[in-house]
């Protein structure tokens, strides 16, 4: 214990240079290239981007769940210091709901229609667990009372369409948490939902992980639930890592030109009547993408090298990592 | 074993499995709910339904008298043969040397008088039988033909359909070569020479009716496969650690039932009018309506003419197939996800 506790940062879940192709046009194309992250025990991890800049596809990543044919080209991916990517199906089947977790974006879908919520969690209960039937639901109406459910008993015999929206984001986060997961994540947990219960689920979330000392990867484009729940945030574009860090650094003190935009852009910043500032362009698609930056043709300050050589690790601080020529420039100016 | 003693069993053993599926049924609030929408749209429908069911159910049941009481000395046959509920409601003599229209007292030709005479309410055919007595009977056939069938289609279709859209790729390119060079050959056809080749008989004719109905629902589920297979419950299973088999059976398959159920009622009616179309090739089942109104059929051009055989067996078709129909135009309504959340 006192040797863990020795350990300044657990990680939970580590990925080292993660590169997932899809094939795109008739090439393979990495959607996902040379990703790295960390989470640490008890920590939240943000990651932040538009859609269809891979963030889905890291998380289905490293759960070894990346859909054909997609393919994980290259890198580790270690949850629990388990090497995912070379664990045998059993195993890795161990690893899937008992050290790792997911919750998704649509509670509409992901509970099964045809059996009761209480039905779903019990299974996943008796998955990683040699319990009877009858302690598996005693189980499964605790987990309904943890996760805010109200009458927890009578809507263990509820069906999904019975349950609003909140409620059933509700029963996805008891089915995940079935097992004590060390680590949950959560793909756009709230985008489905309405203000109000997105706030509720936010001060759910948040409050499970106090209780059990969880982890979380949280897959969002909202920086507002950003600010709300993540400890680090990593800001990817068109398939890389942008910026990292912690995120009072990283939203505070962005220096990523696409972080800058990003932010800038967010209507709470802007005064009544103002037009919001934008990022100029759209993101181009996977076959599009610019073989320097990625954000290079978007970018307002590119120079020379953007378009060309793509960016290494610029360390900021010890904590906080920008993937950026002009950053890099920039600070090496500064101390030479 | 003796055949009745067989058919006792397997009566037994479906009438357990029948209380079973309905208690069962009671306690879900679904199926409950389901089932009190399907009574309130339907309910003479349905009601019709379950009278032929019991009358093929007490038809089922059927033991073997120790002296024979009714059996008189010439009817000697009927000595030892074990007599259903059904054929326990007429006198154990009650056929007739020919021909006797319904409530006759004197047979149609040679003016004989009747052994049983005012009694037959639907008359007798050429061999002197009961009609009311031969379609009561032919009602077992009827749902025998169907429900043998459907044992044979639903887990086949099920097995085929779901492995080709859960595994995909040569599995699927393999399974869907069958079913278009099934469905490209012309089904009579194909029938006929499954009936030669097999021979003629309940379980062969079922056999053969099976092989050439599976196709259809193969195919829906095979398509509603490919959709589940994406939907983000059966990711969610997934993420939970659930292994592809288990994810299967617990999540695509349940998630088909209402496509099996609604097939399985629009399926049952074709298939009894198959089995008449096999009767009328001269390749049905003994004892079916088919076969009634196979031989029916010329005794039209008698004079005068001997109407209530081709009536009875009909009519009974008739009612049955509209009855079915019915409940499975109800089924679907109730069942179908797209309709089935207005209805609870």
């Amino acid at each position: 214990m006192s040797e863990a506790r020795a350990r300044a940062r657990e990680l939970v879940l580590e990925v080292r240079d993660l590169s997932t192709s899809f094939p795109i046009d008739g090439a393979r194309r990495r959607v996902v290239d040379r990703v790295s992250l960390e989470v640490a025990a008890g920590e939240t991890l943000a990651l932040v981007g538009e859609s269809g800049c891979g963030k889905s596809v890291t998380a289905l990543s490293a759960m070894r769940l990346v859909p054909k044919p997609g393919l994980v080209e290259s890198g580790t991916i270690r949850i629990g210091g388990k090497d995912v990517r070379t664990l045998p199906v059993t195993e890795m089947r161990r690893v899937r709901g008992n050290d790792v977790s997911m919750i998704f974006q649509e509670p509409m879908t992901s509970l099964n229609p045809v059996q009761t919520c209480g039905a779903q969690v019990v299974e996943g209960i008796r998955l990683h667990h040699r319990v009877s039937n009858a302690e598996a639901r005693r189980q499964a109406g605790a987990l309904f009372s943890q996760v805010g459910i109200p009458d927890a008993e009578a809507r263990l015999d509820a069906y999904p369409h019975q349950l609003s929206g909140g409620m059933r984001q509700r029963v996805m986060i008891a089915m995940a948490l079935a097992s004590r997961p060390r680590l949950l994540i959560a793909d756009e947990p709230t985008t489905a939902l309405d203000v109000t219960i997105q706030a509720q689920i936010l001060e759910l979330l948040r409050s499970l992980q106090r209780d059990l000392g969880m982890a979380i990867l949280l897959i969002t484009h909202d920086v507002g639930i950003v600010n709300e729940l993540a400890d680090r945030v990593a800001v990817m574009y068109a398939g890389r890592i942008a910026e990292e860090g912690p995120r009072r650094d990283v939203l505070g003190a962005p220096r990523h030109p696409y972080t800058q935009g990003l932010l800038r852009s967010l209507p709470g910043r802007a005064a009544p009547g103002e037009r919001l500032e934008e990022i100029p362009g759209v993101v181009p698609p996977p076959s599009q993408w610019p073989s320097g930056c990625r954000f290079s043709n978007r970018c307002p300050i590119a120079f020379e090298p953007c378009d060309s050589i793509e960016p290494e690790r610029t360390a900021v601080s010890a904590v906080h990592g920008v993937w950026c020529h002009a950053v890099a420039r920039d600070l090496g100016a500064s101390e030479p | 074993m003796e055949p009745h003693v067989l058919s006792n069993l397997i009566t037994a053993a479906l009438a357990i499995l029948l209380a079973a599926a309905l208690l069962r049924a009671r306690r879900d609030p679904l199926w409950r709910g389901a089932g009190r929408e399907l009574a309130r749209r339907r309910p003479i429908a349905v009601s019709v339904v379950a009278l032929y069911v019991l009358i093929a159910g007490l038809d089922s049941i059927a033991w073997v008298d120790g002296h024979a009481p009714g059996a008189k000395a010439e009817s000697g046959t009927l000595q030892g043969q074990a007599r259903s509920v059904i054929d326990r409601l007429f006198p154990a003599d009650f056929q007739e040397r020919s021909y006797s229209a319904p409530l006759a007292t004197h047979e149609l030709y040679g003016e004989e008088p009747l052994l049983h005479p005012g009694k037959h309410l639907l008359g007798t055919n050429m061999i002197g039988q009961d009609v009311l007595h031969l379609t009561l009977k032919g009602a077992r056939v009827a749902l025998v033909i169907g429900g043998l069938t459907s044992a044979i289609v639903i887990p086949l279709a099920l097995l085929v359909g779901v492995s080709a859209g859960w595994v995909g790729g040569r599995l699927d390119d393999a399974v869907f070569f069958v079913m278009s060079t099934l469905a490209s050959m012309p089904t009579l056809l194909l029938l006929i020479a499954l009936i030669m080749a097999l021979g003629t008989g309940t379980t062969q004719v079922c056999l053969a009716l099976g092989i050439t109905g599976w196709v259809g629902l193969a195919r829906l589920v095979r398509a509603e496969t490919f959709k589940i297979r994406e939907l983000d419950y059966v990711q969610a299973a997934r993420v939970l650690g659930t292994s592809e088999l288990r994810i299967v059976w617990r999540h695509v398959v349940p998630n088909l039932m209402h496509l099996v159920l609604i097939t399985f009622a629009l399926l049952f009616s074709g298939l009894v009018l198959s089995e008449v179309m096999l009767s009328w090739l001269g390749i049905g089942i003994d004892g079916s309506w088919g076969r009634m109104i196979d031989q029916a059929r010329s005794e039209l051009s008698r004079e005068p003419v001997i109407w209530w055989n081709l009536l009875a067996s009909s009519t009974a078709l008739f009612i049955l197939i509209l009855a079915v129909n019915q409940v499975a135009d109800a089924v679907r309504d109730v069942l179908d996800p797209r309709t089935a959340l207005e209805a609870l």
